[in-house]
């Protein structure tokens, strides 16, 4: 029933959206006071940062940092190439080709850190779910692992 | 069942009367605000989790209270094809015994770890009646991770209770045997010479949990059926039902039930640890597993230890002393304070209360009648703090409300009486549908009972449910305990026969730290692939490894040819995933064993030996997204003497495939 339930998410989620309401779990509703308070008076998202807890004061990019782009590589070879391809090609997901100019820092590390609410209310995010069809899984990033893939997917964009 | 024959006939006999003295019909014993009592709106959690055990289906089952939800049932000692427990290749030694694999079990009773006399929410305990074993569930993932035998054992019964920082958990076999060192080829009726009765001692580790024999008391031929240890001012003792004092090899139902009074037996642990200290054990050659899952490699390892340190405690005279207790006592429970022990005399009319200082006394004293087999018999009276007159019919378990009451089940009279420890007066009855074995009251057996609830484990249910043909549903029921009388607010259905069960408070569950995912970084399974990168199969002789990955939604790889007649396939499957509730499945056609059931960041392992040439399919059984139907693959499997070369891959252009 949960599958279905993930499923159903999928497609129900324009719904959601259109409504304006939020899938709230009780996990958050009961661990997360200080979550629950902001979401009472819920800031409008906004589709160049993202939702999380990046953004331009603590997402520094300064020149390439090559051994920060090879801890990247690692843990996408872990977590996320199953799914996603270094060329511009869909595979399950999108290609990583281009995605550093396409988006910004923040809004990257928020969404591999805290894909579920941006999969919920993100236009662009939403227009990429109706081609691939399944949702991007929250693959438990810390926040250091999240910047190092930054730093590799930079790589894979400045390489020819 | 524990129950002889003899009552249960009583049972049905009485039914009848039962229906013409006590309440009509069920309606009547259940009054209007009890559906909101026990209602629990969707999408809210329960206040209690309930950890049931699963008599003959050798599980145990988790539900919520009030509402009596089931949430989950943990495969302990029998396999479960759905978890793969039992079957894939990392669980198998969970189930391993001196006698080999060992497949099912009946499972009795739960115990709830505690620090203090209070729960601590870490793991539960459960005991195997048939091949004696103690298990351990591991309360952060629900899974069960240690089981170790017991040797010089019967079923074993009298467990999993322990002490109030879990120092013991303890396990009296139920029938006396022959220890596995002594000569066992005797004539059977020759137990009064040859059987005897053996207590183990399994120490817990406080932080890992780890379970080891500490020692064992070797006693006289007796059935140890229950038994509970002191706490506060009694830590330090262990109280045991024994029944068949007769000595009876034969026809027990009658030949067990010939005395006025069998034992309570009253074990003073701390001594027996300082003969254990002071090298008293006897070093005795035995043959039992010891199985533990290692989460670090995800894997289980199954060892046979020789060794067992016995007290033969008719040598030792200050162990143990037997208390007499009216009719093959069942229920040995000690209330909240630890003066109080309430045993239950299944063929008894009456409940015996003791007291612990009573029992001191009488010990410094020697108030003694006399002694069984070398062991002294404290004076009956001398014991007695008093008795609850005219309770019932059939008294069998008690539990304790933070208020100073007691409730103790009557199976024969199929109902439960609420009675001050005080006073000994009676203030309530309930009656149950039907024949009430164990109860339940959340924190029932500490030191801090959290009351509120109270459950009763049904050993009958006959007409409670629709029909499912000629075996029913088994069954509990819920009353609410907070005002002065019971109040039933609710019936549930269980998996297999439910007996001993505790109840915790959600928050202490919820918040011990519990697993939502396995870290893929710290799986150390030796066979982990991490990330598709590393997919591959390798050949060793006639073995075939397959590393393989799951992630939503294919296998990594996905085709898979060059496996020949003969070969044996090993699918080890790792879980990329790392968010909650996503595992993967897998099943491959024709595996003479079960799927494979993969939580996100874990490796399990398939045995696969195909029978035959052609193509197999492999899928994901577990829905994890819109295209979980996509997730499959396939196997080709050659003639023993094939030359298709051994090659995988997932994606690759047709036109390259050969």
């Amino acid at each position: 029933m949960k599958k279905l339930a993930l499923l159903s998410a999928a497609l129900i989620s324009t719904l959601i959206i259109s409504c304006g309401g939020e899938t709230k779990t009780q996990e958050e509703t009961i661990q997360s006071p200080i979550a629950t308070g902001q979401e009472s008076n819920a800031p409008v998202y906004d589709p160049k940062r993202g939702e999380g807890k990046f953004d331009e004061s603590n997402v520094k990019i300064g020149p390439l940092n090559e051994a920060m782009a090879a801890k990247g590589v690692a843990i996408a070879g872990t977590k996320c190439t199953s799914c996603h391809k270094l060329t511009d090609e869909k595979l399950v997901g999108p290609g990583w080709k281009g995605v550093t100019t396409r988006k910004t820092p923040h809004w990257i590390m928020n969404f591999i850190t805290n894909p579920d609410p941006m999969i919920d209310k993100d236009p662009e995010v939403q227009a990429q779910l109706e081609l691939c069809l399944v949702r991007m899984p929250n693959q438990s990033l810390a926040d250091e692992d999240a910047r190092q893939i930054l730093e590799f997917m930079r790589k894979n964009d400045s390489s020819k | 069942m524990k129950i002889s024959k003899n009552s249960i006939l009583a049972t049905f006999a009485l039914a009848s009367l039962l229906l013409a003295c006590k309440p009509k019909n069920t309606s009547n014993a259940v009054s209007g605000d009890a559906a909101a009592k026990a209602y629990v709106a969707p999408g809210k959690y329960d206040e209690f989790y309930n950890f049931v055990s699963g008599g003959f289906s050798g599980q145990m089952s988790v539900y919520g209270l009030p509402s009596g939800r089931l949430f989950r049932y943990i495969p302990v000692f029998s396999v479960d094809p759905e978890k793969g427990w039992g079957y894939n290749e990392e669980t198998k030694p969970m189930l391993n015994t001196s006698h080999g694999f060992v497949p099912w079990d009946d499972l009795h009773h739960i115990e709830l770890s505690q620090t203090k006399g209070e729960q601590n929410g870490k793991w539960a305990f459960a005991n195997a009646n048939n091949t004696p074993r103690l298990a351990r569930i591991d309360l952060k993932t629900f899974r069960t991770a240690e089981i170790i035998e017991l040797p010089n054992s019967g079923g074993n019964h009298s467990s999993p209770f322990g002490t109030e920082n879990s120092e013991y958990i303890v396990a009296g076999t139920r029938f006396s045997v022959p220890g596995d060192n002594d000569n066992g080829d005797v004539p059977i009726n020759s137990y009064k010479q040859n059987f005897k009765g053996h207590i183990s001692f399994v120490s817990v580790a406080p932080e890992t949990g780890e379970m080891k024999i500490a020692f064992q008391l070797r006693t006289p031929g007796v059935n140890f059926d229950l038994a509970r240890a002191g706490k506060g001012k009694s830590h330090g003792w262990f109280f045991f039902s024994c029944y068949n004092t007769e000595q009876a090899s034969t026809l027990l139902e009658v030949n067990a039930s010939q005395r006025d009074k069998d034992f309570i037996m009253a074990v003073n642990w701390k001594k027996a640890e300082e003969y254990i200290k002071a090298g008293k054990g006897k070093k005795t050659p035995v043959k039992y597993a010891h199985n533990v899952y290692n989460e670090s490699t995800q894997s289980a390892t199954s060892k046979i230890e020789k060794e067992v340190l016995v007290l033969d405690i008719a040598e030792f005279k200050d162990i143990c002393y037997f208390i007499p207790c009216p009719k093959s006592p069942h229920g040995c429970d000690v209330d909240p304070t630890g003066e109080y022990i309430v045993g239950s005399g299944k063929l008894a009319a009456l409940i015996p209360v003791f007291s612990y200082d009573k029992i001191q006394k009488a010990i410094a004293n020697k108030t003694y009648e006399g002694d069984y087999e070398g062991i002294p018999v404290i004076k009956y009276e001398a014991a007695l703090y008093g008795e609850v007159k005219k309770p019932g019919l059939g008294p069998l378990h008690t539990e304790f409300d933070a208020n100073g009451n007691a409730y103790t089940s009557f199976f024969v009279s199929s109902e439960i009486v609420k009675w001050n420890i005080k006073d000994l007066k009676v203030l309530d009855r309930a009656p149950t549908y039907y024949s009430v074995g164990h109860l339940c009251i959340p924190g029932g057996n500490t030191v801090k009972p959290w009351g509120k609830y109270l459950i009763a484990y049904n050993k009958i249910t006959k007409d409670r449910y629709l029909p499912t043909g000629p075996e029913l549903t088994q069954s509990a029921q819920i009353f609410d305990i907070s005002g002065d009388k019971m109040q039933m607010i609710l019936d549930f259905p269980t998996i297999g026969e439910p007996h001993y069960a505790q109840a915790a408070p959600a928050e202490l569950i919820r918040n011990n730290g519990q697993l939502k995912i396995y870290k893929i970084a710290e799986n150390k399974h030796p066979y982990k692939t991490n990330g598709e990168g590393e997919a591959r199969v390798v050949r060793e002789g006639k073995k075939v490894h397959v590393y393989m990955t799951s992630i939503r939604s294919h296998f990594a790889p996905d085709n898979i040819e060059g496996i020949k007649m003969g070969d044996e396939v090993y699918f080890h499957v790792t879980n990329l995933e790392q968010d909650w509730d996503v595992p993967h499945g897998f099943a491959i056609k024709g595996a003479n064993n079960a799927e494979l059931l993969i939580m996100p960041g874990e490796t399990c392992t398939l045995k696969w030996t195909p029978d035959r040439t052609g193509i197999f399919p492999m899928y994901c059984t577990d829905f994890c997204s819109a295209l979980h139907q996509e997730m499959q693959g396939y196997v080709r499997v050659s003639p023993a003497g094939s030359n298709v070369p051994l090659s995988f891959s997932l994606n690759k252009p047709v036109a390259e495939n050969k």
